[in-house]
């Protein structure tokens, strides 16, 4: 029972990664973009929901949409201030623009929130599902049951409202999607959005779980990983190769000396890289001159 | 404005282009020589430290900036360098072999990781870098027999034949030497075949291959020589560090470094000069900063990271040449006033089209 109980939080933990790596394929798959503070993000909306709920008092079920709207607001301005500018720069270049913007938010939440770890509450926490001998927290099967929703959601969006598809058209060519009348650039902004927005899920999912503090942005190098592993571009990879690196992790605690446990997750990307670069579900072809 | 006439080959690949190069340079050398007469002890030793981000600068401008790979985990091969130089000297071993061994020790690393690295492009690759710098962290605080974990290993004071090198004039002379060495050697790459390939890998790797270089040879060399360069400076900086740990070598060094060549300008060695006087100063002004700004500002926790952050952000948006590109723009106003154009360093920009299937 303690391999069901593993593989539970695995999957759990591999939800949080798989949810961010989320957030960074949308922004690469609509705009080739690499946004490398998206974990910064999803700590931004953490605390965001903090605010909202242990602060303010809010329901839970009003703090949710509300933390939602506000992270996408966060995701707008975000893109038309910082990335709208970047557009046509070499890759490089925004992929260290965003990891400077990594360092800003810290340092914001830090300034407006304090380094102090903060719980938030939730109806579910602390409540145990106990199924055989294995105890199952409520926060858990949240996370699992919230990622399931979340990527139904988006697969309805893009396969069958006009939006979706007219992003999707303006990630694979910029100039026929404009010439076809798509406003690339609002396209951009949404794409942003929606991805701070995934961020901001991900972000009160995962506070009940660990405590939040500054730093836990850092789970997004992590996220980046599963994102690689499932083959950057690809949707249901970044969740697959989340769930990949969670269920790894988890193991690797078990079973290795410590110190493995943290190694794991770039054990498994180099491993990845080595052996088949392009990722589990591959959507890369050879590069032109 | 200058223009020179080219009669021959030899001319086109001479290091010293112009007269005036020699007169500049000269007085260059002649002001940083002459450092100890009018530095104090307190600056000595930051401008040493400066010196070596120059050469750890020297090695990721090579990688970064003329062979167009990207990496984020260089503190890797500056920690190696550094515990490998300490390791030696706590053996026994005599300062220059200590220090050639950190570099070739970080250099045989650097081409192992360069291997897979030929398989991957941009952000893969920059991702990969940035798995190893991790995993080697996480080396340095479990392997404690070697690296004494988080106690953390002390360095002995560098001497050579009997002469200590620890001072702060000694130790500055020490850095500047080895700077100037480091220069000489990546100048002299660069107007090389081996500099020449690179720069053709990293201006179109396609177009690269199909001109008859060899790909595979020339990142990897590309990766070993960045790392022995950073390995080198990996050396001196424990010798500045004077105690090591795994926490002076993380994330946030890997991307100081990137900092340093972006901020100082990428693809030139002007830019690496500028970018560690950038990175080992900026510290320094923060510092002063904070004496000025109300505390409600200054008793940010990671405000300096932040600054940082904040910097690189306006330099990649307002000025993605850098320091040196900043100053060749002045430069050419003077030399073409009135007639300096806005549009002769314009940026081209791309229209994207994907290289994914769907």
């Amino acid at each position: 029972m303690e391999v069901f109980q593993l593989i539970i939080s695995g999957v759990s933990q591999g939800c949080v990664y798989g949810l961010i790596a989320l957030g960074f394929v949308l922004i690469y798959k609509a705009t080739e973009m690499v946004n490398f503070a998206q974990g910064d993000i999803m700590m931004l909306g953490a605390y965001v929901g903090i605010t909202f709920i242990s602060i303010w008092d809010w329901p839970f079920w009003w703090a949710l949409p509300a933390t939602i709207g506000v992270m996408a607001l966060v995701g707008v301005v975000l893109e038309r201030l910082l990335l709208r500018p970047m557009i046509g720069e070499p890759h490089f270049a925004v992929l260290m623009l965003t990891i400077g913007l990594g360092f800003v938010l810290r340092a914001i939440a830090g300034a407006i929130w304090g380094n102090e770890p903060r719980a938030l509450p939730t109806p579910y926490v602390g409540e145990v599902l106990e199924l055989g001998s294995a105890v199952i927290g409520y926060e858990n099967i949240a996370i699992i049951a919230g990622t399931a929703v979340l990527c139904l959601c988006m697969w309805l969006f893009f396969r069958f409202s006009r939006l979706g598809i007219a992003m999707q058209a303006a990630s694979q060519n910029q100039l026929a999607a404009f010439y076809v009348g798509i406003p690339v650039k609002r396209m951009y902004s949404l794409v942003w959005a929606l991805s701070a927005a995934i961020a901001g899920v991900a972000g009160i999912l995962t506070a009940p779980v660990s405590l939040v503090d500054p730093l836990i942005g850092f789970v997004g190098i992590k996220a980046f990983a599963a994102a690689i592993v499932g083959g950057f571009g690809s949707m249901p990879g970044a969740i697959i190769g989340g769930l990949l690196i969670g269920l790894v992790e988890q193991f690797a605690g078990l079973y290795l000396p410590p110190g493995f446990s943290d190694m794991s997750a770039y054990v498994l990307l180099l491993v990845m890289l080595l052996v088949r670069p392009q990722g589990l579900f591959a959507t890369m072809q050879k590069k032109k001159v | 404005m200058r223009f020179i006439r080219k009669t021959s080959y030899e001319q086109d690949i001479n290091l010293v282009k112009h007269g005036g190069h020699l007169l500049w340079y000269g007085l260059l050398l002649a002001l940083v020589f002459s450092g100890p007469l009018w530095l104090d002890r307190f600056l000595l030793g930051e401008f040493s430290l400066v010196f070596i981000y120059a050469i750890a600068g020297l090695g990721l401008m090579l990688l970064v900036g003329y062979t167009g790979l990207v990496s984020l985990g260089h503190a890797a091969f500056l920690a190696i360098g550094a515990y490998t130089h300490a390791y030696l000297l706590n053996l026994g071993v005599p300062l220059p072999g200590a220090m050639l061994s950190a570099a070739l020790f970080s250099a045989l690393i650097g081409g192992l990781v360069g291997i897979p690295a030929l398989r991957m492009t941009g952000i893969y690759l920059a991702v990969a870098t940035l798995a190893f710098a991790v995993i080697v962290e996480q080396v340095l605080v479990h392997w404690e027999s070697v690296t004494g974990g988080f106690r953390g290993m002390a360095v002995p004071r560098p001497q050579l034949l009997g002469i200590q090198l620890g001072q702060p004039v000694s130790f500055y002379y020490l850095c500047l030497g080895i700077l100037l060495v480091c220069m000489l050697l990546v100048m002299n790459i660069l107007r090389s075949p081996t500099g020449r390939s690179m720069t053709a890998v990293r201006d179109s790797e396609t177009s690269a291959e199909s001109m008859g270089v060899h790909l595979a040879r020339t990142k990897t060399l590309a990766f070993a020589l960045s790392a022995a360069f950073t390995g080198l400076a990996g050396a001196l900086f424990a010798h500045r560090l004077t105690y090591l740990a795994p926490d002076a070598f993380t994330l946030i060094t890997s991307i100081q470094l990137l900092l340093m060549v972006v901020v100082g300008g990428l693809g030139s060695l002007h830019g690496v000069i500028y970018g560690a006087i950038f990175i080992g100063l900026l510290p320094q002004g923060i510092a002063l900063l904070r004496d000025t700004v109300p505390p409600a500002i200054s008793q940010i926790p990671g405000l300096e990271p932040a600054v940082f952050g904040l910097i690189l952000i306006l330099f990649l948006i307002y000025e993605p040449l850098g320091i040196y590109g900043r100053w060749r723009k002045i430069r050419l106003f003077f030399e073409e006033f009135p007639l300096y154009r806005k549009s002769t360093y314009k940026r081209q920009k791309s229209f994207l089209r994907t290289e994914r299937l769907h």
